[in-house]
This record gives C-alpha cells, sequence and structure tokens, in this order.
C-alpha cells in the first residue's frame, strides 16, 4: 500500500474531498516521513508541527460541518525559509537572521493562508539564496535523497530535497539564476519559475530584486500549475507585479503538442555540457517531434554573455539589498563594538558567510563611481540584447529545449571551493531569469548513476500555458516519473 | 585687501517635508511628532522582504511645486538608491532620484535692493526622509525612532545665484511662499519640514571663477541661517587673506556657539553608489496629467500682488510684504472683505502684526487668529468706536486670547468715549488745569494744543475720540 506522503498534492486533493482521508492523518503522515527521514537529509530548518496540526485539525472540522473550504485546505507544504511567516524564523538559512522572527506575512503566504493550507516548516537554502548547492547555509548542509554524497543543487536546495523525499508533497521555491529550477532538476521533481511580475516578491528577503521570483517545487506538472494558480497574480504591494487577468493554469494541462514550435538552442547542447544530460535532451526533442511538434536547432549567441551579465546586475543588486542587515534593528549584532562604525563591521564580518561577502564586495565595486559605467550600465545595456534575442526566438518558436543544469548533481565539497565552477552550474538557467521569462524543469530520466536528469522548457513572458502544456505532455508520454530517490549513501563513485 | 572686495558665492539645497497623508512608499501616517516608532510599519521599518510602493500624491505635489517654480516637468523619471549607512536610515539606502528628476530648469524671481532677481533652480527631485536618532542624556546609548523614515521630501537645488545672506533669506522665504500658497508643504521650520543646506564660496569681487566651496548643514531657521552664512563667509576670506586655501568640505552649524564644525573632507566623501531602483518602475507623466495639475494651481503670490496692485489700490510695499506669505495674504483678503479698507488692513499687516510676531520670534503661520478678527477691528476704528491708540492695545491681546475685538473691548471696557458732553466736560477739565497752555496757544504755540489733546487722553485712559477731542479744544481755544 502507498503511503500518503508518496502522493502528489492534486491526488490529495482528491481523497481529502471524497473524505477518504482527514488532513490530519496528511499532516501526521508528513511528519512522521519527516521524523524518518530528515535526520539525514536535512532539508528543514525549522519545522512547525503544532501549528500545523492544529490548522489540520481546524479544517477536517470545518469539512466534516460540510463548511465551504477550499479544495487547496489541509494539503501541506513547505516554505523555502526566505519567506516570512508571521511569528515563525525566517532565518535565509544565515547567522545574520537566525533568531528572525517575522512580524508580517509574505503576499504567497497570504494567498496559502485563504486557501488554508498547511505549512509543515521552512525549508534551508544558500545563505540569502546565493549559491548552486546549499553548502552556502549556515546551518548545515542538505543532502540530496537520490546520493547522500551530493549536493541538492540550490539555492532551493531544501525545497527540492524534502519534496523528492517525500517529506512534503510541494514546496515554495525562489529563483534568482536558477535556485528553483537546478535543485528541481538534481533532485528530479519539477520545478518552474514564473515570469518576472507574475508573482509578488513582497515578503521574499530580496536577493536580487529585478530577478528573483517565487515559484512552485512540485512532483508532477500537474501540481505545479495548481500551485501556480495559488501564487500567480497581481498585488499592489509589488510594483513590478504585473497588473494581468488571473488565469487557471490547469486549463493548460492538454496532452497535445501537435504543431507546437519548438527551437533547440545549439550553445546548450555543445560544450560545457555533460554527454548524459546532452542525450537526454535530445532524447527529449525526439520525443517532441513524436508527439506531433516541430523541433529545430537554432541559436542563442548572446547567451554566453548572461552568466557575466547575471553576476554584475545580482550582486549589484544584493549589495544593496543586504545593507539593512547592519545589527542595529533586528538580526545578528556583534558583541565586540566600541562605536558605531565596529557594529557595523564585526556584525557583517561575523554574520555573513564567505558567498554572500563575495557577493556584497562584487556588487558594492561594479557600483563604485569609476567603474559603474564599465560594469553595472554595461550589463543592462546586454541584458537588453538579451531580451531582445529572446523576442527574435520567440517570434519563431513557441517554446525553447535546453538543458537545466549541465551536470548532474555533484559531490559535497567538488565546486565549492572555486566560485567561478560554481557559477558554471547556472549557465542554462541564468539567461532565462536575465530575461525575465518562464522555464520549468522537468525530470527527463537518470544517469549511469542513477541521477536525475532534467529539462528545461523556456516560454514568452506571460506565457506560463505553453510550458506547462508541453511539459505536461511530456510527462504523460514518458515514465520518469516513477525513478524514486533511493537514499543510498556513496552512490558508484 | 578688505572683506568688502570679496563677493560670496552662494546655492542652496532646500529640503522640505510635503503634506501628504502618507509616507511616500508604505500608508503610515506623515504627523509630525507622537511616541517614537509608532508611525511606522514593516516597510518603512526595512524589514526583510519589503517592498517600496510609491505614493502617487507625492509625484502630484513635486510636479506642482516644480510648475510653481516654472521649472521643466520630466516625462521620464525614476527612482534611485542612495546607499550609506547610517542607523537612522533603515534600509541602508535612501531612495531617492538621481540623473532623471522630477522636475528641472525652473526660476523664481526675489526682491533685492537693486530690483527684481531671477534665481534659477537646477531641479527638484522626490526622496525619503530619514528617521531620527535621540541620544540620551545619560550615556546609555542613542535610540532610533522611525516616525520620520519615509516622510516624502522634495529637495529643491539652486543654481549658485545667491549674493548676500539677504538674498539667500529671499529666496528661501519666496520658496517657502510659494509652496504654501500651493498646499504642498506647511514649511515649518521649527518642526524641520523646510531645511537648508547652503553651499559658500568667496571670490574676489569682479573674478569670474568659483571659489572652493564649503557645504553647511544644520541650520534650522532663517536666523541661523543668515548667521552661519556670515560666520562661514568671513572665515573663508580670513583664510584666503592669511594665505591658506579653503578645502572643500562638508561643515556642521552649531546655533549655540555661532560657529561652523567639520563634519567630513572630500577625502572620505562617501560614494554613494546611486543605482535605478529595481523595486520601483519608471515614472511616466503625460501631456494630459501635468496639464491637469496646471490647471489646478491656485493663485500665485505673482498673480495676487498683481491684484492688489490694481484692483485693491495697494502700494508696490504693502503688495509685496503682503504677498510674502499665503497667511498674510488670505488675512488680507478675509479682512478687507470685512471691513473693505484694504489700504488700513495692509498698514496694520506690514506694521503692527508683522512687528509683534517679529518680537515674539514666530512666523505668519503661527498666528492664532484668522482676517475675520482683524478686519472687525479696521472696522471698528473706521466705525469711531475704538481709536488706533486702543486698537493697538486690542491687538496685542488678540495675540494671546484670540478672540473678536468687539468682545475684547467689551470685556476691557476700552470702547471709545464718543459722546460730546462727557468729552466736553474733560477738555474743561483739561483746560481749567493747564491755563499756560491757553496763553501758549493764543501766542501761536501751536504744539500746545497736542499737548491738551495729549492731557485728555490721559485722563480718559486713551478712550476719548480724538477727532472730537481736536475739535472741541479748537472751539474752545478759539472762541
Amino acid at each position: 500500500m502507498m503511503e500518503l506522503y508518496e502522493l502528489t498534492a492534486h491526488e490529495l486533493m482528491d481523497k481529502l474531498a471524497s473524505g477518504e482521508i482527514t488532513s490530519e492523518e496528511v499532516t501526521k503522515s508528513y511528519f512522521n516521513r519527516i521524523k524518518e527521514k530528515d535526520g539525514v537529509v536535512k532539508a528543514y530548518v525549522s519545522t512547525l508541527e503544532e501549528s500545523a496540526l492544529e490548522k489540520a485539525r481546524k479544517v477536517d472540522a470545518d469539512r466534516k460541518a460540510g463548511k465551504p473550504v477550499s479544495k487547496y485546505a489541509g494539503i501541506p507544504i513547505g516554505i523555502k525559509d526566505n519567506m516570512c511567516i508571521t511569528g515563525t524564523r525566517t532565518t535565509c538559512s544565515s547567522k545574520m537572521l537566525e533568531n528572525f522572527v517575522a512580524p508580517y506575512d509574505a503576499t504567497v503566504i497570504e494567498n496559502l493562508n485563504k486557501e488554508e493550507l498547511v505549512y509543515l516548516g521552512k525549508l534551508n537554502m544558500d545563505e540569502f539564496a546565493m549559491g548552486s548547492s546549499t553548502e552556502n547555509s549556515a546551518f548545515f548542509t542538505t543532502k540530496n535523497p537520490w546520493d547522500l554524497e551530493r549536493v541538492p543543487g540550490g539555492s532551493s536546495g531544501g525545497s527540492a530535497a524534502a519534496v523528492a523525499a517525500d517529506m512534503a508533497p510541494w514546496a515554495l521555491g525562489s529563483d534568482t539564476g536558477g535556485s528553483i529550477r537546478q535543485p528541481a532538476s538534481l533532485c528530479g521533481v519539477v520545478g518552474l519559475k514564473p515570469t518576472y511580475g507574475l508573482v509578488s516578491r513582497y515578503g521574499l528577503v530580496a536577493f536580487a530584486s529585478s530577478l528573483d521570483q517565487i515559484g512552485p517545487i512540485t512532483k508532477d506538472v500537474t501540481d505545479s500549475a495548481l500551485l501556480l494558480n495559488l501564487i500567480a497574480g497581481h498585488d499592489e504591494k509589488d510594483s513590478t507585479s504585473m497588473e494581468i487577468e488571473k488565469k487557471d493554469y490547469t486549463k493548460a494541462l492538454v496532452n497535445d503538442v501537435k504543431g507546437m514550435k519548438i527551437g533547440l538552442p545549439k550553445e546548450y547542447i555543445g560544450e560545457g555540457v555533460n554527454e548524459e544530460v546532452k542525450a537526454s535532451v535530445l532524447a527529449a526533442a525526439k520525443k517532441f517531434e513524436e508527439l506531433g511538434a516541430t523541433v529545430e536547432e537554432c541559436s542563442f549567441d548572446v547567451g554566453k554573455y548572461a552568466t557575466s551579465v547575471y553576476y554584475v546586475i545580482a550582486d549589484a543588486e544584493a549589495s544593496s539589498n543586504l545593507g539593512r542587515f547592519d545589527g542595529i534593528r533586528y538580526g545578528y549584532r556583534s558583541e565586540k563594538f566600541e562605536n558605531l562604525k565596529d557594529i557595523y563591521r564585526n556584525s557583517r564580518s561575523e554574520g555573513f558567510g564567505p558567498e554572500v561577502k563575495r557577493r556584497i564586495m562584487v556588487g558594492t565595486y561594479v557600483l563604485s563611481s569609476g567603474y559603474y559605467d564599465a560594469y553595472y550600465k554595461k550589463a543592462q545595456k546586454v541584458r537588453t540584447v538579451i531580451n531582445n534575442a529572446y523576442n527574435e526566438l520567440f517570434k519563431k518558436y513557441d517554446i525553447l529545449l535546453t538543458p537545466v543544469s549541465p551536470t548532474t548533481a555533484f559531490k559535497f565539497g567538488e565546486k565549492s571551493d572555486n566560485p567561478i565552477e560554481m557559477y558554471m552550474a547556472d549557465i542554462c538557467t541564468v539567461p532565462v531569469n536575465i530575461g525575465g521569462v518562464p522555464g520549468i524543469s522537468v525530470p527527463s530520466g537518470l544517469d549511469s548513476k542513477g541521477l536525475p536528469i532534467s529539462i528545461q522548457l523556456i516560454g514568452k513572458a506571460f506565457d506560463e500555458e505553453t510550458i506547462l502544456r508541453a511539459a505536461y505532455t511530456y510527462e504523460q508520454n514518458t515514465n520518469f516519473r516513477e525513478n524514486r530517490p533511493t537514499f543510498k549513501e556513496g552512490g558508484n563513485n | 585687501m578688505a572683506r568688502e572686495d570679496y563677493e560670496i558665492v552662494m546655492g542652496l539645497e532646500v529640503h522640505c517635508e510635503l503634506s501628504t497623508k502618507t509616507k511616500i512608499f508604505c500608508s503610515c501616517p506623515t504627523q509630525f511628532g507622537g511616541e517614537p516608532n509608532t508611525h511606522c510599519c514593516p516597510i518603512c521599518m526595512a524589514m526583510p522582504g519589503t517592498l517600496p510602493v510609491l505614493n502617487e500624491k507625492v509625484v502630484e505635489y513635486a510636479v506642482k511645486a516644480g510648475l510653481a517654480t516654472n521649472c521643466q516637468i520630466a516625462r521620464n523619471s525614476k527612482n534611485d538608491r542612495k546607499n550609506y549607512f547610517y542607523p537612522d536610515l533603515p534600509k541602508a539606502y535612501q531612495i531617492s532620484q538621481f540623473d532623471l528628476p522630477l522636475c528641472y530648469e525652473g526660476y523664481v524671481n526675489i526682491e533685492t535692493p537693486e530690483g527684481e532677481k531671477k534665481i534659477r533652480i537646477t531641479r527638484i527631485h522626490i526622496e525619503e526622509d530619514a528617521g531620527k536618532l535621540n541620544h540620551d542624556e545619560y550615556g546609555r546609548g542613542s535610540f532610533v525612532d522611525l516616525n520620520r523614515a519615509g516622510v516624502p521630501l522634495i529637495e529643491v537645488v539652486s543654481e549658485p545665484d545667491l549674493r548676500t545672506k539677504e538674498e539667500v533669506e529671499a529666496y528661501l522665504r519666496k520658496l517657502k511662499s510659494i509652496f504654501e500658497y500651493i498646499e504642498v508643504s506647511d514649511c515649518k521650520m521649527q518642526e524641520g519640514s523646510l531645511r537648508a543646506d547652503v553651499n559658500v564660496s568667496v571670490r574676489k569681487k569682479g573674478s569670474t571663477e568659483f571659489g572652493t566651496r564649503t557645504e553647511m548643514k544644520n541650520m534650522n531657521s532663517f536666523r541661523s541661517i543668515v548667521r552661519a552664512i556670515e560666520y562661514e563667509a568671513n572665515r573663508q576670506i580670513d583664510v584666503i587673506e592669511n594665505g591658506g586655501v579653503i578645502t572643500q568640505e562638508t561643515l556642521r552649524w552649531d546655533d549655540v556657539s555661532g560657529k561652523t564644525f567639520s563634519m567630513r573632507d572630500k577625502e572620505d566623501a562617501q560614494d554613494y553608489r546611486y543605482f535605478p531602483d529595481p523595486d520601483l518602475v519608471a515614472i511616466k507623466l503625460s501631456e494630459e496629467y501635468i496639464e491637469n495639475i496646471k490647471k489646478g494651481l491656485p493663485e500665485l503670490p505673482e498673480s495676487r500682488k498683481k491684484r492688489y496692485l490694481e484692483e485693491m489700490g495697494l502700494t508696490e510695499k504693502a503688495a509685496n510684504f503682503v504677498t510674502a506669505s499665503k497667511y498674510y495674504s488670505n488675512m488680507f483678503e478675509e479682512a478687507t472683505e470685512v471691513c473693505k479698507n484694504a489700504k488700513s488692513v495692509s498698514n496694520w499687516i506690514m506694521s503692527d502684526i508683522a512687528r509683534i510676531l517679529n518680537e515674539r520670534e514666530e512666523e505668519p503661520e503661527e498666528l492664532k487668529f484668522s482676517g475675520k478678527e482683524l478686519g472687525e477691528l479696521v472696522a471698528l476704528i473706521d466705525k469711531g468706536t475704538i481709536s488706533s491708540a486702543i486698537a493697538k492695545k486690542v491687538l496685542e491681546e488678540m495675540f494671546e486670547n484670540p478672540e473678536m475685538p468687539s468682545k475684547i473691548i467689551e470685556s476691557k471696557g476700552w470702547v471709545q468715549i464718543s459722546d460730546e458732553g462727557a468729552i466736553k466736560e474733560v477738555v474743561a477739565k483739561v483746560l481749567e488745569a493747564n491755563p499756560q497752555s491757553i496763553a501758549d496757544y493764543k501766542a501761536g504755540k501751536d504744539k500746545a494744543l497736542g499737548f491738551l489733546v495729549g492731557q485728555a487722553m490721559k485722563e480718559t485712559k486713551g478712550k476719548a475720540n480724538p477727532q472730537m477731542l481736536n475739535k472741541l479744544f479748537l472751539e474752545e481755544l478759539n472762541k
């Protein structure tokens, strides 16, 4: 018999609606699973068992009493620890915010509250979402459920690992340069980065404001559409959120790609991409053709500048966004100080980890007078060029097909000493953030080591429907969803 | 060389708090005062994850200010972040405007002894105010109050067109007056809603090159601005005269010692790392939007002045004086409406009201009474109910106790004696007591009449109708 924690969120919804199970049973099942597995995987920074069970019982009572409840009511969810929930710790996996209790709800949380979802806990991440392996968490590393000696990817490594390990039916992550899609890929789950401006950023602790987006990490494409329905929409608290009509993304879950035009940028199936990953992408291209789509090789030459542009813009914005962590009002304050400068210097030196400091320094440098034009301004210009290149491609193609990560999950410590090599883990995902367009990571098989590989489908801005439709069709016509993590220790090399 | 051989060159950066109901990026009240940290929310306290949303009223008010100071209005503008660390700045950046201010290339005219002078305005931009630090007097530390953090400001930057401290004061008073007229700010210097930084340099008269400038901060009254300029200009001249050079630095004016102190010099000048705020969208203004604001602007002082000259018969001097402040001007119009004596009302404002305010070190906006009361006061004089002398006493009383003059007169028993019989009695009594004056008058000394009237006034405690006194004395003396 299948355990409740093995089900997808939409399967749980059906069972809750029919009265076959209660939210309390589901919630308990997840906490039991967390107790069983999280000692090893270490996906959660904090769990919220008491409030979760209280909410679950309340929803059960309402359902039993025949009160109108949302179909989502009582479904558990895990939240990346950079989104604010009133009264709970929001740490960004940083010593700086280790004891910071949020005094307000993020807009996405308000949206989930309305539907009465149940919060299992807050999920580990690279400190302030800076990283691709979750090794930059100030607290502990999260293990990849497929191979406990390997990283789950990052920065939403806790979210992806929790979903892969059945410690949450789904989770929210955030994606600035690949932080949803890359860990989803490395953990064999579905990760969607929506179009910039589709989901409110209010209450998401900012890393790079012009790139950050919250999105779903789920077990299948259906759940991705269902969770997107809850979080997408204009928010007057976020000036960069677009005023567009609310959509029902589940309508895009149609098993049909006939006539769809898919571009295959040759730059992402060439040098620097692992052969097995490449083979998986090409196999997916073939599959799409079989299913009636046309696939054509195309060029996205300017994409090679995206990583450089990204590390200028993202770090510039981060250097400013992280200024507020100064030891004055909240967060970590050093005990060693004689004067104001000491409070700033020592609190920030002791409170931030090395990667965060590196990015603050780079960001400060590129914004400095005398360097601004050469770096920040230039990067913005190249960003426009990249956007234009996307626009041109989307005149010809409905979606683009690329890898998510150039490699499958790597081992702990393998890249953590070499920031440039770590930055290369995002070469396929970063351009999507620069362009502000949506991208989805969908499992496409296992490599010879038994580690998950995913394909990335990239769409036009605010056209999540088309990538969801293609992803759904791909998922329905393959069986990669059936692969389950093995929790093995020390895989073949 | 003497001080007279130098010319002072000044430009001003005026910060003016806008009187919108809510803050620039959140919905907290802008109200002055309040218990520390009670007018704030997660947004203006810069809690992690919060985002700013621009208050559209702030743009409207700033555009108003720009139009009223003859500025061009930018159709495309944006917000930028100015990054620096200070405990009163919770985000560690101030949202301001860098290269695309909302308003640019304006001017205002000021009155100088040489006539009207145009002072050019470089730009007006919008930004947020910082909080305040309260330093514990027992040295237990400093406390941050974020009530003011996020209150909207406009910064008005002038060209270095000002040459004397009088011009600086006239320019500031002009800006204050305009912003009061268009109701974008209450411009209360004492509450810090109007603040000015003055850039000062000196050069030899006739020179066309600018000297090295210093920037003075922390002046919170017209008086301290004038004093600070005087001090700083003299200091710079002395340095140059003694063979020294001026260093570019930021100075803090200390009102108690009457001196400026260096806050920081060019060496540790901050690099603010301005860049466009990615949390906010570009500000795009349509022609229609700007046109609508233009149409909605209230009558400005220049236009009022013209009306006062042409329709109400004021002198140039009176019209200038009355229109210099919205409060004076409104009081003038209201009072004239009541008493129909524009000339007399303007005289009262220019002389006694201005004098008493000056003595009390108050500004026109602090007047407790309105034009209604002043109008009645003038009407009472015109009707002969009170003398001008009594009226002055009534006015003094109105500063303390803003009641209707008729009520003050009644409660104090200051009604003028206009009863001919009663006055005749006083005249007779005074003449009897002063035979020498009668003789003097008859000998052609007209001054004696004044003395006799004065005596009669003394006798009646100033309440006798002066015209009647004059008339009756003359009748008796010429008998």
